[in-house]
């Protein structure tokens, strides 16, 4: 879908052995989204032409699907250059730019994110160490998810409104509920990852369960967080996307969006939903990148 | 305070004295499940004293008696509404997406190139805001069911793709080879050896798609939809202010979830019986 993003994801993939046929599988879905522009714009550019009374040759039937105002399926060109217009050529602070936009929504999703990290770590720490939590939370945090949070996102907004709280807020706590799952799940396989030597070893030390958890538990459980981290992150996006979508939003990816789906504006649409993958990609980068700091500097073994 | 709000608390700290005695003793067998069972009445008993106590506005939060009430008076709608999503939209779409994604995941084991492209791609898009595509399918397909079939299949696809080709490269090198020496065909190797190797992989995939299904034919009917469906109902009832309404078809939602994922779990369980994860419950 994002050139981009993929690009870079495969920049970031390294080892050299998979660019390349990364490189071909990107740029043969270029040349299916081109083909698939022309196959779905042709019917309106013939209509017009009929209407003209003009016949088009292949080359100007070509040409004009790649550059309808309005295409079913706006060419990766069209979007570039949309994206483009609205990001850099534009200052910050307009309400057409991009920039402004995904920047509301990345903080809805960076603090859903942060809220939901810490209740799924304090959550995990208390499954792992208490029996209690573990035997009756457990069930529940699985069966949270079946709830289809995303579906009634527009309600949680528009109640949530309705009692004052309005703004960030609502999305974050979408955001929180759909990013907390993952870390849990992670979490509580991490914590309980260390091998039972190992927490004898502690045992024989007279560690207590402090020590434990900080000079072992914590460490062994640090790259299931960054798995889940990157899950967590990626679906904290969609939260706060999908909690622009109720009519009250003005602003913010998903939003943008919605207005462009009224007014029948593709360009638009496709260049938020491009927006929201490069945020995606570079947020799920960042936390690749933290991930691999941090086995740096705990000597390269996680 | 009044005494509905201290029932409430008092509830808490009884459930919660009992579910630490019960917690420490059931470890096996049908006790199992009463610590969660408890949490959960608990909690529902909760809900109802506290919104009666401190007489919540039904606009903000229905009691759980109120929306057990709802549900019953409007099974038809409830049921009209779960057929239009759940079985034209999200099913439809959930066998089209999977099965699309496993033959094109079988078509790509074969070519060792497409399949070291393909991964890393699917890894990253399955990574990406997919769902934002709801309104463009709309557009494309029109209000009805087949627009939300589109949004699934494209939200089932990948994860479904990913984990097709990572189980077909689940069997080990030596049941491989054994196959070679046996001069097994493809054929013969691919439904023999690999297919049931790649079995947990797929049920995964399967189990994932579940969810994305059902969320996504909901969504999809934010941008535009028939005058039935759940995610129709959930934004007008909003609109409404009907909450009772909405949270029916949330537990509707949350029941058909359920039983679509437990569907295919225990599908799961009857064709990998042999796998170690599934072994000694």
């Amino acid at each position: 879908m994002s050139a981009r993003g993929m690009a870079s994801r495969a920049a970031m993939s390294g080892g050299g052995g998979s660019a390349f046929p990364v490189a071909v599988v990107v740029l043969g879905i270029l040349a299916i989204w081109y083909v698939a522009a022309v196959a779905l714009n042709s019917a309106w550019a013939l209509d017009q032409a009929g209407r003209d009374g003009v016949t088009l040759s292949a080359r100007e039937l070509v040409a004009d699907t790649w550059s309808q105002e309005r295409p079913r399926l706006p060419a990766p060109h069209q979007v570039a250059v949309e994206l483009w217009n609205t990001t850099v050529a534009m200052p910050v602070t307009s309400k057409r730019s991009l920039i402004y936009h995904a920047w509301i929504t990345l903080s809805a999703t960076l603090a859903g994110f942060v809220l939901g990290t810490g209740l799924g770590i304090l959550l995990a720490v208390g499954i792992v160490h208490d029996r209690t939590t573990n035997a009756s939370v457990m069930p529940w945090v699985i069966a949270s998810q079946t709830v289809p949070i995303l579906a009634i996102a527009p309600m949680i907004i528009v109640v949530l409104a309705s009692v004052g709280v309005a703004g960030l807020l609502p999305k974050a706590l979408i955001s929180m509920y759909l990013s907390f799952f993952p870390v849990v799940v992670g979490m509580v396989k991490g914590f309980r990852s260390p091998e039972t030597m190992l927490l004898d070893q502690m045992r024989t030390w007279n560690a207590s369960p402090a020590q434990t958890f900080w000079k072992l538990r914590w460490p062994a459980a640090l790259p299931y967080l960054f798995a889940s981290l990157k899950v967590a992150v990626a679906a904290s996006l969609v939260g706060a996307i999908i909690g622009e979508l109720p009519t009250g939003a003005v602003a913010g990816l998903g939003a943008r969006m919605l207005t462009g789906s009224y007014y029948g504006q593709t360009v638009q649409i496709w260049s938020a939903l491009m927006m929201a993958s490069i945020l995606a990609a570079t947020l799920v980068g960042l936390i690749g990148l933290a991930e691999r700091l941090t086995a740096r500097a705990m000597g390269g073994r996680a | 305070m009044n005494v509905a709000v201290i029932a409430a608390l008092g509830l808490w700290a009884g459930a919660w004295w009992l579910n630490v005695r019960l917690a420490a003793r059931a470890t096996s067998g049908p006790g199992r499940l009463l610590p969660p069972l408890l949490f959960g009445v608990t909690l529902i008993l909760l809900w109802e004293l506290l919104v009666r106590g401190l007489a919540v506005s039904p606009v903000l939060l229905p009691a759980p008696s109120a929306i057990a009430a709802r549900f019953a008076t409007s099974t038809d709608i409830l049921w009209a509404d779960v057929v239009q999503t759940f079985f034209k939209g999200a099913l439809a779409g959930y066998v089209i997406g999977c099965g699309a994604a496993f033959l094109v995941g079988v078509a790509v084991d074969r070519l060792p190139f497409l399949r070291r492209g393909l991964l890393p791609v699917g890894n990253f898009v399955s990574a990406l805001p997919i769902i934002g595509m709801a309104p463009i399918m709309v557009m494309w397909f029109g209000f009805d069911w087949h627009s939300k079939a589109a949004i699934v299949v494209l939200m089932c696809f990948f994860p479904m793709l990913i984990n097709t080709v990572q189980g077909l490269g689940a069997a080990d090198t030596a049941q491989r080879d054994l196959m070679h020496t046996y001069a097994a065909s493809y054929r013969q190797e691919l439904f023999t050896l690999r297919l049931p190797a790649a079995a947990p992989f797929l049920f995964n995939g399967l189990k994932i798609c579940t969810t994305l299904a059902l969320i996504g034919a909901i969504v999809a009917e934010f941008f535009g939809s028939p005058t039935q469906g759940m995610g129709f109902r959930i934004s007008t009832e909003v609109g409404r202010l009907a909450l009772d309404m909405v949270w029916a078809e949330i537990a509707v939602a949350a029941l058909v979830g359920s039983a679509f994922y437990g569907a295919v779990a225990l599908v799961e369980r009857a064709m990998t019986f042999w796998h170690p994860s599934q072994r000694g419950r």
